[in-house]
């Protein structure tokens, strides 16, 4: 989730082609970059490289950190975040030495403040509304690192939330992503069953296969996710995908309420020849094998690369290129730094890795070797003119052994074929919800980045989850009464 | 530069920073290092008759803020644990070593003439500045007849200042309890008994913390606890009332005072002076920091006394008394009122919730359409009580700005609302 999608923002010009269901899994890394060389360096050593990027807080740098918080009344940061997690009220029970009720504060706003806490933008979030983050200090409260802190610390003899009795209601959620999860959470809580459909081998969503692996590291995704299913009631099954092997119109019948976390699964196109010659391929492919790999040193390693786009995950795929050993990455960029999905957080971990930031430069041409192989692009060099970007004419050649495309993600077009999901009303190509996240479609609710809603964040995708949840548990319960 | 040196109560130092009778004035070694530092005085911890007495341990505690900053400090220990011959002996030396730094000798023996006519004339001996009493040593000793036993009683402490005054020629500076209920009662007794000075507080009862783990209070020893003595910058208030008490005491007025308790800067000292001190005492500070403190508590009070035109602590000493009163004699008719300085305001919302909860709903929360929060002042319910500017995390973003309301002075006595009203 994070901000891949703000790069998409970026380029809302570029035609989009959801690849045809049956391609997405094919379109590999092995496929497409097998002619390259695996990093030199070893195994060890690239784990090493790939620790954690902003590493926990000591218990003493903890206390000190929430002594710093002034406990605000109406405090901006929790109007900050889309999860409103009470802030103050947790840093001041860390303040207390009462990590445990730190953690319960946490979670009972946002049951994904775990992975949150680690991948949360806070610097465009809690910590820039921070009143401490003035201008005379400067310094916001590092709410983020707190907020791992009372998860990582805090410790559950049993699951900290308690299921309501049994409503006899079942509800099927699609997608086992942020979204999904947060919402089954909570409807479980509230004593319903919950079977969620999940196309992938893993639960976790972006979590799992989309975020960068020094920002989720241990297998956290997988870990934060053994812990939510501990409330019970909650049932997955994985290899279902919508508009495949799975139909909305079954679903709605055989349960009593629908949400869909499906997120955007398609990787949007650059619309040049050569597209998909070996040796160009989406940023997120590389990065779900990245993430899935249990040895660096056997992944392909593109000494020269060009990762195109401007959000974070164009950040996390040049850093980790360059992590794994590349000599030479240029993140490509066809607008200025200004208008850069990524954060200034992100952009300075990439020049902190050697990252090349190249801007007013638009892909033009992929260029190929004899064998058909990436060995460059060529890009117009661009220019705003009245607010419009236009080509100066001039172009230029960089040299790159991969391509790597996150110019952002599109919603999946494939997913939502059967006649019901036709009903569906669209905002863009998204799913249109109401603020009770509800689509058009009585008893169908959508969250997450599929819908048009908010942004495109994990931690605004939980707080949808959570907030369809609570819209779908007063519908069920009203018709209960009313029966 | 300012001048530092002082004469206080017939004693001279070069400056007014002295370090209290205590563990850090426990022995030759450390007093010389405090003089090297450049500390101006010292009083060296209490001695008593021999056999010396015996110390536990464990001996202090704390009472801790946020950051683990020490608010404030306790301790069980006693009087000197060492003899009588080779403290005598040590002051002799150290005395001879720094002749212009004025050195104090504490003492607390049974309340027996006997006794302090023996001890006087010993300590007379070693060449020391003047002597002061610990009337006020509030643990252990008292459960002996001795320290704060002897400074509870008025009747006491005028006796043992006599002896003092007949067995020895030497200043006797009288040392205060604060455990007593009105602390001008001692400082009295202490004045008619012929007292050169008074200095105060000495240590307040405390316990400062209990281990939840152990059901047992600290400091803990073995698996008991007894409480203890309590300093540090937490019981400056508490002396600066004290101070302030004997200050303006007709009957005390002009009885010279060393302020005691919290001083850690040389702002907490300029108090001090101006609620009437001559010399301060300095202990928790130094123990926390090392001697050094000394040398920015010197430069600092000379900074200020020179921007304020002060070229001698006599210049600015006592010069708040006048304006510490009684209630009754305070202005009804002044009024302040709250005024936030918007763009200060950080939006925290503390003033808010502060007046709004427990003041007088006298701060609006007004949402502004990005989410934000903006604080305003409801003149007609401010009364001007300080919570806000108090609780304000940002320097100077609230003022209390005196408002022309066009009445005249008037006090409590002269109130009509008063029953109890001065007849006009």
């Amino acid at each position: 989730m994070l901000a891949i999608e703000r790069a998409a923002l970026t380029m809302k010009t570029t035609p989009v082609r959801g690849h045809p269901p049956q391609d997405r899994e094919a379109i590999t890394v092995i496929d497409t970059l097998s002619h390259l060389p695996r990093p030199p360096a070893a195994a060890a050593e690239l784990a090493d490289r790939f620790g954690d990027l902003a590493p926990p807080l000591t218990a003493r740098q903890a206390a000190l950190e929430s002594a710093r918080c002034l406990y605000c009344y109406d405090a901006p940061c929790v109007n900050a975040c889309p999860s409103e997690i009470d802030i103050p009220a947790f840093i001041r029970n860390i303040q207390q030495e009462n990590v445990q009720g730190a953690a319960q504060t946490i979670l009972s706003a946002n049951i994904l403040g775990g992975s949150c806490a680690r991948v949360c933008p806070t610097e465009i979030l809690c910590q820039q509304a921070c009143v401490r983050n003035n201008a005379q200090e400067c310094a916001p409260v590092l709410i983020g690192l707190l907020q791992r802190h009372a998860l990582d610390h805090a410790q559950f003899a049993e699951h900290p939330f308690q299921r309501a009795a049994a409503s006899g209601k079942r509800i099927a959620v699609v997608g086992a992503g942020p979204a999904g999860l947060s919402c089954a959470h909570r409807l479980a809580l509230h004593g319903h069953e919950v079977v969620i459909f999940e196309a992938r081998e893993k639960a976790g969503g972006l979590n799992e296969y989309g975020i960068a692996k020094y920002k989720l590291v241990d297998d956290f995704a997988q870990r934060e996710l053994e812990f939510l299913l501990q409330i019970g009631g909650i049932e997955i099954r994985h290899g279902h995908r919508l508009g495949e092997n799975l139909s909305l119109s079954e679903l709605h019948q055989q349960f009593d309420a629908l949400f869909l976390g499906i997120g955007l699964a398609a990787s949007k196109r650059l619309g040049l020849a050569h597209e998909d010659a070996p040796g160009l391929l989406a940023a997120t492919d590389y990065i779900r094998e990245l993430r899935q790999s249990d040895d660096l040193s056997q992944l392909p390693l593109a000494e020269r690369c060009i990762v195109l786009g401007a959000g974070n995950t164009a950040i996390d795929m040049a850093v980790q290129m360059s992590k794994l050993g590349a000599r030479d990455v240029n993140l490509v960029y066809r607008r200025g730094f200004a208008e850069m999905g990524a954060t200034g957080h992100e952009q300075a971990i990439a020049k902190a890795n050697q990252v090349r930031l190249l801007t007013w430069a638009q892909p033009q041409e992929v260029l190929l070797n004899d064998q058909g192989q990436v060995r460059g692009m060529r890009f117009a060099r661009t220019r705003l003119d009245s607010g419009r970007l236009q080509s100066t004419g001039e172009s230029f050649e960089l040299a790159a052994d991969a391509i790597f495309s996150a110019i952002g993600q599109a919603f999946d077009g494939q997913a939502l074929v059967d006649p019901l999901a036709g009903e569906l009303k669209r905002e863009g190509e998204r799913i249109w919800v109401d603020q009770n996240l509800q689509t058009s479609v009585p008893g169908i609710y959508a969250g997450g980045d599929c819908t048009a809603l908010g942004q495109d964040l994990t931690v605004q995708a939980v707080q949808h989850g959570k907030l369809a949840a609570e819209a779908i548990h007063t519908h069920l319960m009203r018709n209960a009464e009313a029966a | 530069m300012a001048d530092l040196s002082i004469e206080f109560a017939g004693i001279k130092a070069p400056n007014p920073f002295w370090l209290a009778s205590a563990p850090p004035t426990d022995k030759a070694y450390n007093v010389i290092r405090a003089f090297e530092a450049g500390w101006g005085g010292v009083v060296w911890k209490t001695l008593g008759e021999d056999p010396a007495a015996v110390n536990v341990s464990s001996r202090y505690s704390a009472h801790f803020g946020a950051n683990r900053e020490v608010l404030g400090f306790n301790n069980i220990e006693l009087i000197t644990d060492r003899s009588l011959e080779i403290n005598l002996r040590e002051i002799t030396q150290v005395k001879k070593a720094w002749p212009d730094r004025a050195l104090i000798v504490s003492l607390m023996v049974p309340c027996v003439e006997e006794s302090w006519k023996t001890i006087l004339p010993l300590v007379e001996a070693t060449g020391c500045d003047g002597i002061e009493l610990n009337f006020g040593c509030p643990h252990g000793m008292p459960e002996r007849g001795m320290g704060a036993a002897v400074g509870q009683v008025p009747e006491y402490v005028e006796r043992v200042t006599r002896w003092c005054k007949s067995y020895c020629a030497l200043p006797v500076i009288v040392k205060l309890t604060p455990n007593i209920t009105d602390i001008r009662t001692a400082a009295r007794a202490a004045y008619r008994g012929g007292a050169d000075a008074v200095s105060l507080i000495n240590t307040i009862n405390s316990i400062t913390s209990v281990d939840l783990e152990r059901m047992v209070a600290n400091p803990i020893v073995g698996s008991q606890s007894t409480h203890g003595g309590y300093c540090g910058s937490a019981v400056k208030p508490i002396a600066l009332n004290m101070v302030a008490e004997i200050a303006r005491d007709p009957e005390t007025r002009g009885l010279p005072i060393c302020g005691i308790g919290g001083i850690g800067s040389w702002r907490d000292a300029a108090e001090f002076v101006a609620l009437g001190c001559g010399a301060v005492q300095v202990c928790t500070a130094a123990m926390l920091h090392g001697f050094r403190i000394v040398e920015q508590m010197q430069d600092g009070l000379s900074r200020w006394m020179d921007s304020q035109g002060y070229q001698s602590l006599a210049d600015f000493s006592g010069k708040a008394v006048g304006n510490t009163t009684d209630w009754k004699y305070l202005d009804i008719n002044y009024q302040v009122i709250a005024r936030i300085d918007q763009d200060a305001c950080i939006g925290c919302g503390r003033c808010h919730i502060a007046c709004e909860d427990t003041a007088h709903q006298a701060i609006a929360s007004l949402e502004q359409a990005d989410g934000t929060h903006k604080y305003e002042v409801i003149d007609a319910e401010c009364v001007g009580c300080n919570l806000c500017q108090i609780t304000c995390p940002v320097q100077d973003c609230i003022e209390m700005v005196a408002q022309d309301t066009g009445k005249p002075f008037l006090d409590w006595q002269h109130d009509p609302r008063n029953p109890y009203r001065v007849a006009s």
